[in-house]
Parts: C-alpha cells; structure tokens; sequence
C-alpha cells in the first residue's frame, strides 16, 4: 500500500520507455528513442548516416578543408598529376586544379541541389496529395489524373527536354528534376489521407468546427510527413544522379563550377591515359547516393517495421 | 418470388457486362488523357517556353519580315487552344517537323534509330532477368545470410551509381586495357557497309541471313553497353524478386508442399517462384520502360546510334523539334508499357479480376 510507484530518473532508459509518459514531451522523445534503437541495430544505415553526415560536414567547412583553390589550378607546375602526388592526394585536372579541392566545394553544389529539390517537390507532392485524398470526387479525380500523366513521364528524358527548352544551368537542372519528382509524393501523401480520412479524430476536429483548410493543414499533413520523409530520403540518390547525368551532359551546372557530373564530362577527353580525372567524381557520387540510399532503407525499417526486410 | 428472382439476375448479369463496359471505358480515358497529357507538357516545352520559337529557328539576327513569316509558317500567331490542337493533329499523324541537325523529318530519324535502342534495352532486360531473379531468390531463401546481404549491396550500389561513370570506366578496362570487347558503336566499319540489315535489330538480322562473322561483331558491340544496362534492371529485378518469393514462402501452401515431403528446389523453384512469377513480369515490363530511359545516357557513352544519342546530339545542337519528337515517343512507349504491364498482371493473375 505504501509502495509509492517509483518514477524514473528523467531522460534515463526508463524514462523514455515508460508506457506511461506524463508529459507530451516524454511521449514524443520516447518514440523517438525506439525509432533510434530499431534504426541503429541496422549497421548499414548507420554507414549511410555516417556518409551524410561526412556529406554536410565537409560542404559547411569546404573554405578550410579544401587545400587549393576549386576554380583556379597551378596550370605550370600541376597539369594531370597522378593521385598521391605530393600534395595533390587525389591528382589534378587537364587545368592544374586539385581534384580533392574541387569534389570538396562540389559537395555543396550536391547537397544545393538536394534540398532544393526537396523543398520544391515535397510540398507540391503533399499538397497535392493530401487535398486530393481529403476532398475527394471530381477534385480528386483530376489532381490523380494530372499525377498520373506525370508519372508516366520518363523522368529523365522530360527533365531533358524542360532544360533544353529553358536553356542550361544549374538553377534549371534542379527546376527540371523538381518538376519530375513530386509525383510519387502525391500518391504517397493522398495514399496516406485515405487510410484516416474517415477516422474519428478528424470527426471530432470537424464538429469543433475547424475549416477544411486547417484540418489539411494542422491535423492531415502532419501525419503524412513520416513516410514522405522515407520516400524523400530513398528519393535523394536518384536526384543525386539525375543531376550528374545532366551535368555530364552540359545541361546542369556550367565550368568552371566543380559539379560531380560535369567534372566526369571534362575528364572524359583524357580517360584512357590520365583516368583518374574522370574516375574520381563518380566515387564521390556513387559513396553520396549509396550513403543515401543505405539511410532510406534503414529509415523505412525503422519507422515501418511491418514492411522491414521485404 | 420468382419473378424477383429473376429480375435481380438479369440485373446482375446487366451490371456485369456494364462493370466491363466500364472497365473498357476507364481504360480507353486513362490512354487519351494520358497522351494528351504528353502531348500537353510537351507542346508547352516547346512552344510556351521558349519567349518566341520562331526565333529559335531563324536566329535573332533575321530581318523581321523573315521572322513574321516563319510565326505564320508555324501558326504561332494563332490562339494557344487552336496551335494545341494543330499540334495534338500532327503528333497524331507522325508529324513532328523536320530535324535542323539531320534535315529529315524527325520520325524518319527515329523510325532509323529507335531499334538500336530497342536492342539494346532488350539485351539489357534478358541480362538483368537473367542473372536477377535467381539472385533475388537465393537472397530470398537464405534471408539473412552472408549471400543474402551481398545480393543487397549489389543491389545498392547498382541504385547508386552514375551509369555513365560506369560506362566510361568500363569501356577503359575491357576496351582500352584488355581488348575483350570492340570499340564503342554498333558494328565494326567492315562491315558497317556491307551488311543489310532487315529489321534493325541487327543480332537478330546477322542470325536470320547466316552471317555469323557480323553476328559475333555485333554480339562484342552490344555486349559491355548491354550488359551495364542489365546490371541496373538486376538491381531492380533482384530487390523485388526477393520481396516477393519472401511473401510466397510464408504461405501455408509452402508448409504443405514440405508436409508431402517434395524436395525444397521443387517447392522452391516451381511452387513458389511459378505464384511470384505473376508480379514478377510486371516488373520486368517496368524495368524495360526504365532501360529506354536509361539508354539515353548509356549510348552518349558506347556511341551507340540510338534514340538516346539522338535526342542528347540533337539537344548539343539547339534541335528542339527533335527532341520534342524523342521525347513523346519515348514517353509514348513508356506509356504504352505500363499499360501493357497492367493489363497483363490483370489477365494472369485471376485474383485481380472482377467478379
């Protein structure tokens, strides 16, 4: 009878596995907490994370990592060196530049482009999506028309013909690849709405009289962003390789700009005799894009454990 | 009694035959508005965009005169509606203006160019089935072991990496380093005037007329660009086959094959993969669509005289009309494709059909 229930030290395991939170706070970080623990036994997504990480570091200090100047090489004494001449540990280019120097400030066109992209065709997908799912009907019915056509775009080849069309350049690189990108969000997004559409807390909001637009906006989309997130995620390495193609095309960023792709296309002339310049960037892409593809994978396990290891 | 009876048959029977009538219709209205859907973006790239077509054409050192005449040659001062149905006319009869790089008419281009790609995609998707599937239900059937984990990575890294970057490096190693396959392009100069071929396909043409000297050419042309695009479909074929010989194991038809004492290749290869099989052709017919794609950077690499070096050369050289017409013909096959996949899973499978 006297035994009072003891409560955990907060922050500790305990605390954060209580099935009993007594605050909003600790409900979320303790969800939080098992989201981690599930994603962390998986040692190839905490590989993936480790890239990414490695990714945001070296763009937000490129200044001081980066040894050489990325635009202006030593064409005298430093034309096609091999890797691990000294001080040039990665070799350099046909115009004397240090290749380490230039994948270094090319990281933070990656990641530039990334989350532009992320930020352009997430939100037109949730929308879409979710007012598309919630409205129902003929709104519905067009909306999944008009995302539908899109997705039966090859991707590249639109993304092609939209950067032709609004001329070259990394701006309308990653305008193109937005404009092919939200369409998996929005079937995504309206795939989600439908599953709690007819539920009863979006009843009760409706009878304490919220407007349509507020229960989209405050009580819907919310509850679509975990799997859009995983999808995103899953979705970067594509973006990440569709702007390179476009780059080796001379479509995406233009020279002297250290772009991954168009770096590759400039080491193309001389591959058979100095291939170092053209082999290097596409490690750098293939070691970004694996990175994430490997968190992805290890988020879409760790949120959504029922689809795990299928 | 009997009378309700039989008006709630022949009510049925009137309800079934409209529900495939309706099926047919829905399908019928996703392929128009899906076209015109193309036909829409595309019309809108190339002459919404674009802050006046006609100089494009003529150049923006044309005297005006020069200028207005060309606006009226390609009815640009008509209504947008009206130019849209002109346009949605033309692209119907074939008609995708004239090539300023080749000065042919652009579907004459692609009739030439598009089996260089058709072959090559095909190569690609036998490769990628080929290899794909049996390692995705290795990976399937011994879940979590060391084979089951290098099926995954090699899955991923075939997710991740730049196909042309690929392609470069590869053509150095078995080209340039260790001879083992010809120099990037279709078939050697040789025989480049020498041989006819019929349908262009040219494996196929070279095996038809007996000419095994052209086909072994051309089998070690197609083989590295081929077998690049393969590795990506098998990224793809492999991650899904394994998901789905996965889902197949777990059924209770499995347990009782075992219960009769069949032996596990059989359960394994004519039970389970024969249920997984169903999906399992989707994906490929996916995966195909996704070579067209795919090729469009693939053949900038090997040279390779297909619709993907067209639309990119014709892309270097400001050929809008071009690349409009690659475009709509790829999206149009892409289109086609999945429809075709659709409807294919609907007739295999006799689950999805409507009762």
């Amino acid at each position: 009878m006297s035994v009072v229930a003891q409560t955990p030290k907060p922050y500790s395991r305990d605390w954060l596995l209580s099935d009993r939170p007594t605050s909003r706070h600790q409900a979320r970080l303790g969800r939080a907490y098992i989201i981690w623990r599930r994603f962390s036994e998986n040692r190839l997504a905490l590989l993936g994370l480790g890239i990414i990480l490695a990714l945001l570091f070296v763009a937000a200090f490129a200044d001081v990592l980066a040894p050489y100047n990325p635009v202006q090489g030593d064409l005298m004494n430093a034309r096609l060196l091999p890797p691990g001449s000294a001080g040039y540990w990665l070799g350099t280019d046909d115009q004397g530049r240090d290749i380490l120097s230039r994948l270094i400030h090319g990281s933070r066109l990656t990641l530039m482009v990334i989350v532009l992209v992320a930020v352009i065709a997430a939100p037109i997908g949730l929308i879409v999506g979710t007012v598309s799912g919630y409205a129902g009907g003929w709104i519905d019915a067009i909306l999944m028309r008009i995302t539908d056509i899109f997705l039966a775009f090859p991707k590249l080849v639109l993304a092609l013909a939209l950067v032709a069309a609004l001329g070259p350049g990394i701006e309308n690189a990653i305008l193109a690849i937005a404009v092919t990108s939200w369409p998996p969000y929005a079937r995504i997004a309206r795939a989600e709405t439908l599953t709690f559409r007819n539920s009863e807390f979006i009843s009760a909001v409706k009878l304490m009289g919220a407007s349509p637009f507020r229960i989209v906006l405050r009580h819907v989309m919310p509850l679509c962003l975990s799997s859009l997130i995983v999808r995103v995620t899953l979705d970067m390495a594509g973006i990440i390789l569709t702007a390179a193609g476009l780059g080796f095309l001379g479509l995406g960023a233009q020279p002297p700009l250290p772009e991954w792709g168009a770096m590759i296309a400039s080491g193309r002339r001389f591959i058979l005799d100095q291939w170092w310049v053209a082999a290097m960037p596409g490690f750098a892409i293939l070691i970004v894009s694996l990175g994430f593809n490997l968190l992805g994978d290890g988020l879409r396990d760790a949120l959504d454990p029922k689809e795990a290891g299928q | 009694m009997t009378l309700t009876d039989t008006t709630a048959a022949t009510r049925r029977k009137r309800s079934r035959s409209s529900s495939t009538g309706k099926a047919v219709l829905r399908f019928l209205v996703t392929v128009v508005t899906t076209f015109l859907g193309l036909l829409a973006v595309t019309f809108f790239i190339g002459r919404v965009i674009p802050i006046d077509p006609a100089l494009a054409i003529v150049g923006d050192r044309a005297p005006a005169h020069v200028v207005e005449r060309v606006r009226e040659q390609l009815g640009l001062n008509l209504p947008l509606y009206q130019q849209f149905y002109f346009y949605v006319r033309d692209a119907l009869t074939g008609n995708f203006g004239t090539s300023v790089l080749t000065t042919n008419p652009v579907m004459d281009d692609i009739r030439r160019v598009f089996p260089a790609t058709m072959e090559l995609a095909t190569v690609g998707t036998v490769f990628g089935a080929l290899f794909g599937i049996p390692l995705g239900v290795l990976a399937a059937v011994k879940r979590g072991s060391i084979a089951d984990q290098i099926v995954r990575v090699v899955g991923l890294i075939g997710y991740s990496v730049p196909i042309f970057w690929l392609g470069l490096l590869s053509l150095v190693l078995f080209y340039a380093k260790l001879r083992w396959v010809a120099y990037p392009g279709r078939l050697d100069i040789v025989y480049e005037y020498t041989f006819t071929p019929i349908t262009g396909f040219f494996l196929f043409d070279s095996l038809i007329q007996g000419q095994w000297d052209v086909f072994w050419d051309a089998f070690r042309h197609i083989i590295l660009p081929g077998a690049l695009l393969g590795y990506f479909s098998l990224a793809y074929i492999s991650r899904m086959t394994r998901s789905f010989m996965l889902n197949e194991l777990q059924q209770e038809y499995i347990v009782a094959a075992r219960a009769k004492g069949l032996s596990e290749t059989r359960i394994i290869w004519f039970h389970a993969l024969r249920n997984a099989g169903v999906p399992l052709i989707t994906v490929i017919a996916l995966s195909y669509a996704g070579l067209l794609e795919g090729s469009v950077l693939t053949e900038t690499i090997f040279s390779w005289p297909g619709l993907g070096l067209y639309i990119t050369n014709s892309l270097q050289n400001a050929d809008m009309n071009a690349v409009l017409g690659g475009t709509i013909i790829v999206g149009s096959v892409f289109i086609a494709i999945n429809l075709l996949s659709d409807l294919l899973y609907r007739t295999l499978d006799p689950r999805t059909r409507s009762r």
